[in-house]
C-alpha cells in the first residue's frame, strides 16, 4: 500500500511491497521538499530502482479485450506494446471497451495507435480467426 | 493461424501426445526433434493452446522466449513452431482411452471415432480448478458460484460477465488476476479472502491487482456460508483460527457472484484408467528422470504431473518428456534410474520420483513452509544456499553427475533445512 | 383452456399420475412453478427403490411402497431411464439391533416380499469386505434397486406429452375457484379450467389445499443432505447400506447411484423454511462421522459435491391420498419416503380414484408407452459409437469430460425439453463429475444459446432468478 505519514514537516515517507520477488520487502522512500532523501528496506539494486520508480511515476502494463465480430471468440485480449502511467489505465481500458474489431486479426496488429498520447500503441495479443458458421 | 486444422489423422503414429497446452505444443515439438517421425497432437477445444488462451496478463515467456508475453502470445508462439513441422494436429478431438497394447480411442467432432495405433504417449492434459464440493462450503445451492478460471473464460473468450458484485475467496494468482480483470471490466470486487495466514500469490499480483485498485485483502478469513434464494444474494465470512472458524466474529458480506481460487488438481482422468502409478501428495503419476510414468512408452509432462506456477517451466519439463518419447521410440531411451528421491525435512513432494546418478537432472520441488537462509540438501552428496523458500513458488535445482556418483545408496534424501551459525 | 384433470405439481407423483392418465381419453395438464419437472424435491431424492419391507403393511406407504417397486422395471423398460435391483443390506452393529432385523423382516414377509435373508459377518465380509468388521448381522433384500429420480419424472412427462397431456411450467398457482362445478386455476400466464384438481403439490400440498378451501393437514419439511463422492469409489459398496432405523428415519446411508458413483446421507431434520436447501458444517459433519464407521474407506475427502432435499412430511407421517369436501379436489399429499417407490402405485390408485369420482375414463387405443430411449454414449460398444459419430459427428464431439457426455447428447436433451443448465445436467450428467461444470459449462451455454435461440444472459442455472452470465454494460448501450 502506498501510504504515506507525514513524519516531521516537509518530510514525508511512502511505503511500498516490492514486486521483483517472493521476499517482498517493504520499501520506503523518504522525501523532503519534492526530492528523494532516502530508499530503505530494499535488499537488491532491483528494489531500490522500483521503489524510486513506484514513487515518482508508476507505470503498468495494460491488458484487456476488444469485442470483434465474427471472430473465433467474442473478444480479442490486447495489451499495450509498453508500460503507461498508472492513472491512465481506467481511461485506455474505457476507450478500448468503445472500439469493434472485425475478424480476422492478426497478432501484434495495431488496435489503438498512441494511445491516450502516450505514445504507447495498443495491440493485438493473438490472431483472431474469422468464425464459419 | 491458430485454427488451422491439419485434417490428415493417420492409423498409426510413433507418439501421440493428449493435450495441446504448453505442455502438449512442447512435448510434441520435442518428440518431433528426438526423431519421431509421426507425431499427432490431440486437443479437445476448437484451438489448441489451452488455458493460455484465456490469461490474457503478462508475466509469460521471461525463461523461455527471454521476453515478457501475454498467456495467448506464449501459446502463439509455440503453436506457430508446431505448425511449421508435419506434426499432426486433431483439435475438437479426445482421446477416451488407452488400451494396454498402446491403441488410442479417439473421440473427435472432425474425425468420428477412431482407434489409433501408437508406440509411445504424452500425457499433458493440464489441470482442473478445486470446487465448492472439494472444500464443502455450507449454503445454498445458487446460481453465482463459480471457479475463477471459468469467469475467466466468460469473461475472455465469451464476452460476458459473471455478476455484479463478486467475493473471491483464495489468493492463488487467478483468483487475484481476476480480481483486475473485473474491476476493469465494471464488476464490483469486494475483497479476496484467504484461509492461511499468508497469501498465495504473487507480490507483483497482490500490488498491481489489488494495491493498484484499493481491494482488501483478508488474510486467516473463509467463506462459511452461502446465501440466496435463485441466485447469490451474500456471504458470510468469518475468520479462522488453524481451520477452524470463529462465528462469533463472522460478518455477512452482499455480493452476486463467489469467485472460487482455491487450487488445482491435475487431470487425471486418463491416467487413472491406464492405471498409472501416483504420488498421493501431487495427486499426478510418478514418473522417472525421462518423464515416463510407471507404465513403459507413456510419458507426462506440465500440470498432469504436478501444479507449477510458471508456464515456462511446464515447458521445460514438457520438453523433457517429449525428448524421451522421441528417444524410446528411436529404441535410444536412456539406462533406467538407479536412486529413488525421497521427501525429506521441509520437502512436500519433488519431480521427477527418480533420478538416475550418470546423468544431468532437474529436480522441481516444493517447501512445506516458508524458510529463510536456508540450505537445499541432497542427502551428503550434493548442497545448494537458497535465500527464501515460500510453499506458493516451485524450487528448482540443477545437480550434476560429478555429485551423483559419490551416492550409493537406493533412496537418496532431499531435505531444505536452515543454514548452520 | 378446459380440461378434465390438471395435475398440480411436476415432481415424481405427478409425472407418473399425468403420464397413468394420458391412457385415457381424458384431456390432462401437468403444471409446475419451476422450469422444468423434477427441479423440487424430486432432484434431490436419494434414487433408492427400496425393497418392500420398510414400512408397516398397516399403513397407507407400507401398502405402496411394495406394490409400487414391482411397477419400476416396467416403466424403465419403457421409457429408458436407469433403473437397477442392485439390493440392499440393512446392518446391526450391535446385538440390540437383532431384533430390529427381525421385525424389518418379518414385516416383509407378510407382504410377500421375496427373497430376504438373515447375512452373518462372514457372508457381509465375503458380499462387502468395505464394510466395517464391527457388524455383526445384516437383513439383505434383493428387491431394492436404484434409479436417476429426475431422470424418471423426465421421462415420465415426456411420455405423457407425447400422449397428448398440456405441460405448463414456470407456472405456479396464484389463485384457485370453484364454482360447484368447474375448477379454475390461475397462474401468471394462463388461465385453466378443469373439472378435477390433483394435489400433488409436495411441500406446498397444504397451502394449495387452503386455496381451495380444504385444508385439513399441515406440511412441514424435514431436510436431508447428501454428499456425492468422487468416481474413485466407484464399486466400493455395491449394495445400498442401511443402518438399523430409529423411528423418525431410515438413517444415513451408502448409496451406490445408478451411475455407479457413491452419494451418503440424508440427514433427517424438521425445519420451517420449505425453501431452505442450504447444506451445513453439520450435516456434513454428522453424515461423514457415521458413514466412516459403517464403511471405514470413505472419506470427506472424496466429495465432490453436497446438496440437500426437502421431504413432504403431513401430520401424521403417513400419505394422505383421496377426494376432499369439495367435489373435484383429490390430495395426493404427505408423500415422502418411500415416495418414490411408491410412485407407479400412487398413479394407478389416483386413476381408480377418478373413476370412482364419476370421471369416464376410457383407455386409447392409439396409447404410446414408450419414447425413444435417450442415447448414453459412453455406454455403446467401440462400434456403434463409430457408426452414430458417422452419421451425427456431433456424437464424436466431448463435451463433459468428467462423465463422457457427447454433444449429441446434449442436443438430444435439449430437444426432449431441457430449457436450463440443471435441466441439461440432470438428464446428461454433463457438469454432475468431479469438476462440477468447470470445463462444460461454457459449451452447455453456447449450445443453449444456440439451439433456443436466446442469448447467453438469459440462461438460467434452474430458472426463475438463477442466471448466470450479465452482458457488459456497453453491450446493453448498443442494444
Amino acid at each position: 500500500m502506498n501510504a504515506t505519514v507525514a513524519e516531521h514537516q516537509d518530510r514525508e515517507i511512502s511505503r511500498y511491497l516490492c514486486i521483483g520477488c517472493p521476499m517482498g520487502c517493504r520499501l520506503e522512500v523518504e522525501e523532503a521538499d519534492g526530492d528523494i532523501v532516502e530508499v530503505r528496506g530494499f535488499s537488491c539494486r532491483r528494489g531500490e530502482a522500483y521503489a524510486k520508480q513506484e514513487h515518482i511515476a508508476p507505470q503498468r502494463m495494460v491488458t484487456t479485450t476488444v469485442r470483434v465480430e465474427n471472430g473465433l471468440w467474442a473478444r480479442l485480449p490486447v495489451k499495450t506494446t509498453d508500460a503507461i502511467p498508472k492513472e491512465l489505465m481506467w481511461d485506455l481500458c474505457e476507450k478500448l471497451h468503445e472500439l469493434t474489431l472485425k475478424a480476422p486479426v492478426k497478432m501484434g496488429e495495431v488496435v489503438l495507435q498512441d494511445a491516450l498520447g502516450t505514445g504507447v500503441d495498443v495491440v493485438s495479443s493473438r490472431d483472431m480467426p474469422y468464425r464459419e458458421s | 493461424m491458430l485454427t488451422a486444422n491439419v485434417d490428415r489423422l493417420r492409423s498409426d503414429y510413433d507418439v501421440v501426445v493428449v493435450g495441446g497446452g504448453p505442455a502438449g505444443m512442447g512435448a510434441a515439438l520435442a518428440a518431433k526433434e528426438a526423431g519421431a517421425e509421426k507425431v499427432l497432437m490431440v486437443d479437445r477445444e476448437k484451438e489448441a493452446g489451452g488455458i493460455l488462451l484465456q490469461c490474457i496478463h503478462p508475466g509469460f515467456g521471461l525463461h523461455h522466449f527471454k521476453e515478457e508475453l501475454t498467456g495467448p502470445e506464449y501459446a502463439q508462439r509455440y503453436l506457430e513452431q508446431v505448425l511449421e513441422t508435419d506434426i499432426d494436429l486433431a483439435t475438437d478431438s479426445y482421446v477416451l482411452d488407452i488400451d494396454k497394447n498402446n491403441r488410442v480411442k479417439l473421440m473427435s467432432g472432425r474425425h468420428g471415432v477412431r482407434e489409433i495405433e501408437t508406440k509411445a504417449a504424452v500425457l499433458a492434459m493440464g489441470a482442473r480448478e478445486r470446487t465448492r464440493g472439494a472444500i464443502r462450503t455450507p449454503g445454498k445451492r445458487v446460481s453465482g458460484v463459480l471457479t475463477a478460471g471459468l469467469a475467466q473464460k466468460f469473461v475472455n473468450l465469451m464476452g460476458v460477465l459473471p455478476g455484479n458484485r463478486a467475493v473471491i475467496l483464495g489468493s492463488g494468482d487467478i483468483g487475484l488476476i481476476m480480481a483486475r480483470r473485473l474491476t476493469l471490466e465494471g464488476v464490483e470486487v469486494v475483497g479476496v479472502y484467504e484461509i492461511m495466514p499468508h497469501a498465495n500469490g504473487l507480490n507483483r499480483n497482490i500490488v498491481q491487482c489489488l494495491h493498484d485498485f484499493e481491494i482488501p485483502l483478508h488474510l486467516s478469513t473463509t467463506v462459511v456460508d452461502i446465501h440466496g434464494q435463485d441466485r447469490l444474494e451474500a456471504v458470510t465470512v468469518a475468520p479462522v483460527d488453524g481451520f477452524t472458524p470463529d462465528l462469533s466474529r463472522s460478518q455477512t458480506i452482499p455480493c452476486d457472484t463467489l469467485l472460487l481460487s482455491i487450487g488445482l488438481i491435475p487431470d487425471n482422468e486418463l491416467a487413472r484408467q491406464l492405471n498409472l502409478r501416483f504420488d498421493p501428495v501431487t495427486r499426478g503419476p510418478l514418473v522417472s528422470s525421462t518423464m515416463e510414468t510407471s507404465k513403459n512408452g507413456v510419458f507426462a509432462c506440465g500440470n498432469t504431473v504436478h501444479i507449477h506456477d510458471l508456464v515456462d517451466f511446464v515447458s521445460q519439463e514438457s520438453e523433457l518428456a517429449g525428448h524421451n518419447a522421441g528417444l524410446y521410440v528411436t529404441g535410444q531411451q536412456p539406462p533406467p534410474d538407479n536412486v529413488r528421491l525421497v521427501p525429506g525435512e521441509n520437502v512436500g513432494y519433488c519431480v521427477p520420483q527418480t533420478i538416475s546418478t550418470d546423468r544431468d537432472h532437474t529436480i522441481y520441488m516444493r517447501v512445506r513452509k516458508p524458510m529463510e537462509n536456508c540450505v537445499l540438501r541432497l542427502g551428503d552428496v550434493y548442497e545448494k544456499k537458497i535465500r527464501y523458500v515460500f510453499p506458493a513458488e516451485m524450487v528448482n535445482v540443477k545437480v550434476r553427475p560429478k555429485f551423483l556418483q559419490n551416492f550409493h545408496g537406493d533412496n537418496l534424501r532431499l531435505d531444505v533445512v536452515p543454514q548452520e551459525g | 383452456m378446459y380440461y378434465d384433470v390438471v395435475v398440480v405439481g411436476g415432481g415424481v407423483i405427478g409425472c407418473a399420475i399425468a403420464r397413468e392418465l394420458s391412457r385415457y381419453r381424458i384431456a390432462t395438464a401437468l403444471i409446475d412453478k419451476e422450469s422444468e419437472v423434477g427441479f423440487g424435491t424430486s432432484k434431490a431424492n436419494s434414487g433408492i427403490i427400496h425393497g418392500g419391507h420398510h414400512s408397516s403393511p398397516n399403513t397407507l406407504k407400507g401398502k405402496l411402497e411394495w406394490e409400487g417397486n414391482q411397477l419400476w422395471d416396467d416403466l424403465c423398460d419403457e421409457l429408458g431411464f436407469g433403473f437397477k435391483r442392485i439390493g440392499e443390506l440393512t446392518v446391526a452393529l450391535n446385538s440390540d439391533q437383532l431384533p430390529t432385523l427381525d421385525k424389518l423382516q418379518r414385516q416383509g414377509e407378510a407382504k410377500g416380499v421375496p427373497g430376504l435373508e438373515r447375512w452373518d459377518r462372514d457372508r457381509i465380509q465375503a458380499e462387502e469386505p468395505h464394510i466395517t468388521e464391527e457388524a455383526i448381522a445384516a437383513l439383505f433384500a434383493p428387491t431394492t434397486g436404484v434409479i436417476n429420480p429426475y431422470e424418471a419424472c423426465f421421462g415420465l412427462a415426456e411420455n405423457a406429452v407425447a400422449n397428448g397431456v398440456a405441460l405448463y411450467t414456470d407456472s405456479p398457482v396464484t389463485d384457485l375457484s370453484f364454482d360447484g362445478e368447474t375448477w379454475t386455476i390461475q397462474t401468471p400466464d394462463a388461465t385453466l379450467h378443469s373439472r378435477f384438481v390433483l394435489n400433488c403439490a409436495g411441500l406446498y400440498a397444504d397451502k394449495l389445499a387452503e386455496m381451495a378451501g380444504v385444508r385439513s393437514f399441515s406440511i412441514r419439511p424435514r431436510k436431508g443432505e447428501e454428499y456425492l463422492l468422487d468416481k474413485r469409489l466407484q464399486g466400493f459398496v455395491k449394495r445400498v447400506v442401511f443402518p438399523c432405523p430409529t423411528p423418525v428415519s431410515k438413517g444415513t446411508l451408502v448409496i451406490p447411484t445408478f451411475d455407479g458413483t457413491l452419494m451418503v446421507g440424508p440427514t433427517a431434520e424438521m425445519i420451517d423454511d420449505k425453501e431452505d436447501l442450504t447444506t451445513t458444517a453439520e450435516g456434513g459433519q454428522k453424515v461423514f462421522d457415521f458413514v466412516t464407521r459403517m464403511v471405514p474407506g470413505i472419506s470427506p475427502r472424496d466429495c465432490i459435491a453436497e446438496f440437500a432435499g426437502l421431504r413432504a412430511v403431513a401430520d401424521g407421517e403417513d400419505f394422505i391420498i383421496g377426494p376432499t369436501a369439495k367435489k373435484g379436489f383429490i390430495n395426493v399429499a404427505g408423500i415422502q419416503s418411500p415416495g418414490l417407490t411408491a410412485a407407479p402405485a400412487i398413479a394407478t390408485m389416483l386413476a381408480d380414484i377418478l373413476k370412482d369420482e364419476g370421471l369416464s375414463m376410457e383407455e386409447k387405443e392409439d396409447f404410446v408407452p414408450s419414447v425413444p430411449k435417450p442415447i448414453h454414449f459412453a455406454s455403446l460398444s467401440t462400434d456403434e459409437q463409430i457408426a452414430l459419430a458417422e452419421k451425427d459427428p456431433s456424437y464424436g464431439r466431448i463435451v463433459c469430460r468428467c462423465e463422457f457426455v457427447s454433444e449429441g447428447e446434449i442436443l438430444d436433451a435439449i430437444r426432449r425439453g431441457a430449457k436450463t443448465l440443471d435441466g441439461i445436467k440432470f438428464r446428461t450428467r454433463a457438469g454432475m463429475g468431479r469438476c462440477q461444470g468447470g470445463f462444460c459449462t461454457g459449451r452447455c451455454m453456447e449450445l443453449l444459446s444456440r439451439e433456443l435461440e436466446i442469448p447467453l444472459t438469459e440462461i438460467t442455472k434452474r430458472g426463475g432468478e438463477t442466471w448466470v452470465v450479465r452482458s457488459r454494460k456497453e453491450e446493453v448501450a448498443s442494444c
